[in-house]
């Protein structure tokens, strides 16, 4: 395939998994830190901004694993392990650099590193990337826009749940019941965007 | 609820509540009812809430996570003598990894079509937080028969909850359960797209979440 071609086509992708297949909101990957850090704007651009860097570095780490080291060995049934480390070391990496060189970038951000280890939306895109065969510019534009897509939901989320709090919800829905119900309309305004492309 | 055997009595030291129970029984209600995994702590959704869609899907899934719960548990807690503290968390996600592993294959060997059908979500059962938190939790600390059934119970009161999401979708979406057309729902209802879609995903476990808790709520009075 020619240059422009891919580099076309990883946009598309790129604008794809932010707006039409919203990695939270279609797939329902990383739910867990979705509910449970979306009470506070700040708190959750920092988290935003972590998984971010994390989801596009750890897909084309992984993209290059599965490339040039498990397809040649013909071993890729061992990706989920392989994915689960490459990611693990990722962050163990981050943070002990973000310590050493960048305390204030660490005091804000530090905090978010290890939850992301566990944030199923990372080995998601890996295996997502797999599946889907993508290329590497392709894959580059994949990690980085489904990290942007989760990002905008989990602030959307925290903006709306901050207006909500003086709201009065039934008793057995606050908490998640609620937060569920207004992903559930932001992920019907998500699909709007199918049109688009 | 589901009944558990009260014949079968596990351990001695089990604290005595007003109503006398066997171990697998306290296991089993805890499991099921009292810290369902869903809708008490609303944890480990991602990686089945995408395929409630149909049921059948959904209830492969929850077998594999089941069984993979089970196992996991009994694996950790027979190796907890010999874990290092440091390392724990990494030996118990490779002890995961290599059930999911498992899992994985023997459904692309055996039934492709649905390894199909699930995608990477067999393998996003790695990062379910339900199996760690377990693990994390029961199995660590406890002999291995008793963790076995832990997450036994954990992984169908997750079932059951998942299960209660996915016939409403199957039924309101396509008028169909496990792919057999309803009487009424595939001829005259008038099928809501909505409800196979993600978002019909959130509004129906969304509304079980209330259901469940406003009933529990008032469970929790009446014995208060």
């Amino acid at each position: 395939m020619n240059w422009t071609g891919e580099l076309w086509q990883m946009l598309v992708v790129c604008f794809a998994a932010v707006f039409t297949g919203n990695i939270l909101l279609t797939t329902f990957l990383g739910m867990c830190p979705f509910l449970a850090v979306s009470r506070q704007v700040k708190a959750s651009v920092g988290l935003g901004f972590a998984v971010v860097f994390v989801m596009t570095c750890t897909t084309v780490l992984n993209w290059l694993a599965y490339r040039y080291v498990l397809v040649p060995l013909d071993l890729e049934f061992f990706r989920f392990i392989l994915f689960i480390i490459i990611i693990a070391t990722f962050v163990q990496f981050v943070e002990m650099v973000l310590e050493r060189y960048s305390p204030a970038l660490y005091q804000s951000l530090g905090i978010f590193l290890p939850l992301i280890t566990v944030n199923c939306a990372i080995l998601g895109a890996s295996l997502f990337m797999v599946i889907r065969g993508y290329t590497f510019l392709v894959t580059l534009g994949y990690g980085f826009g489904s990290g942007v897509g989760w990002m905008l939901a989990i602030v959307a989320m925290a903006g709306i749940r901050q207006n909500m709090s003086m709201e009065r919800v039934p008793k057995g829905l606050q908490g998640p019941g609620i937060a569920l119900i207004i992903a559930g309309l932001m992920a019907l305004g998500f699909i709007g965007f199918t049109g688009v492309l | 609820m589901m009944s558990a055997d009260p014949a079968r009595e596990m351990t001695a030291s089990a604290p005595k509540g007003p109503k006398k129970e066997s171990a697998l029984g306290r296991a089993a209600i805890e499991g099921l009812w009292n810290n369902n995994p869903v809708f008490r702590q609303v944890l480990g959704i991602c990686s089945t809430l995408a395929v409630t869609n149909l049921v059948l899907n959904t209830a492969v899934m929850c077998l594999a996570l089941t069984g993979t719960t089970a196992l996991s548990c009994l694996t950790v807690s027979l190796l907890r003598e010999w874990t290092p503290h440091r390392v724990r968390m990494m030996v118990q996600t490779l002890i995961i990894a290599f059930y999911v592993i498992l899992v994985d294959i023997a459904l692309k060997a055996y039934w492709p079509d649905m390894s199909r059908n699930l995608g990477p979500y067999v393998g996003l059962i790695i990062t379910n937080c339900i199996i760690m938190g377990r693990c994390e939790a029961f199995a660590r600390s406890n002999p291995p028969v008793p963790s076995f059934f832990d997450g036994l119970f954990c992984g169908l009161g997750y079932s059951f909850v998942l299960l209660l999401v996915a016939v409403p979708r199957e039924l309101l979406g396509m008028g169909s359960i496990l792919g057999i057309p309803m009487p009424y729902f595939s001829t005259g209802w008038d099928k809501w797209i909505i409800m196979v879609m993600p978002p019909g995903a959130f509004f129906t476990l969304a509304c079980l979440i209330w259901a469940l808790r406003a009933f529990q709520a008032r469970g929790e009075e009446e014995s208060a």
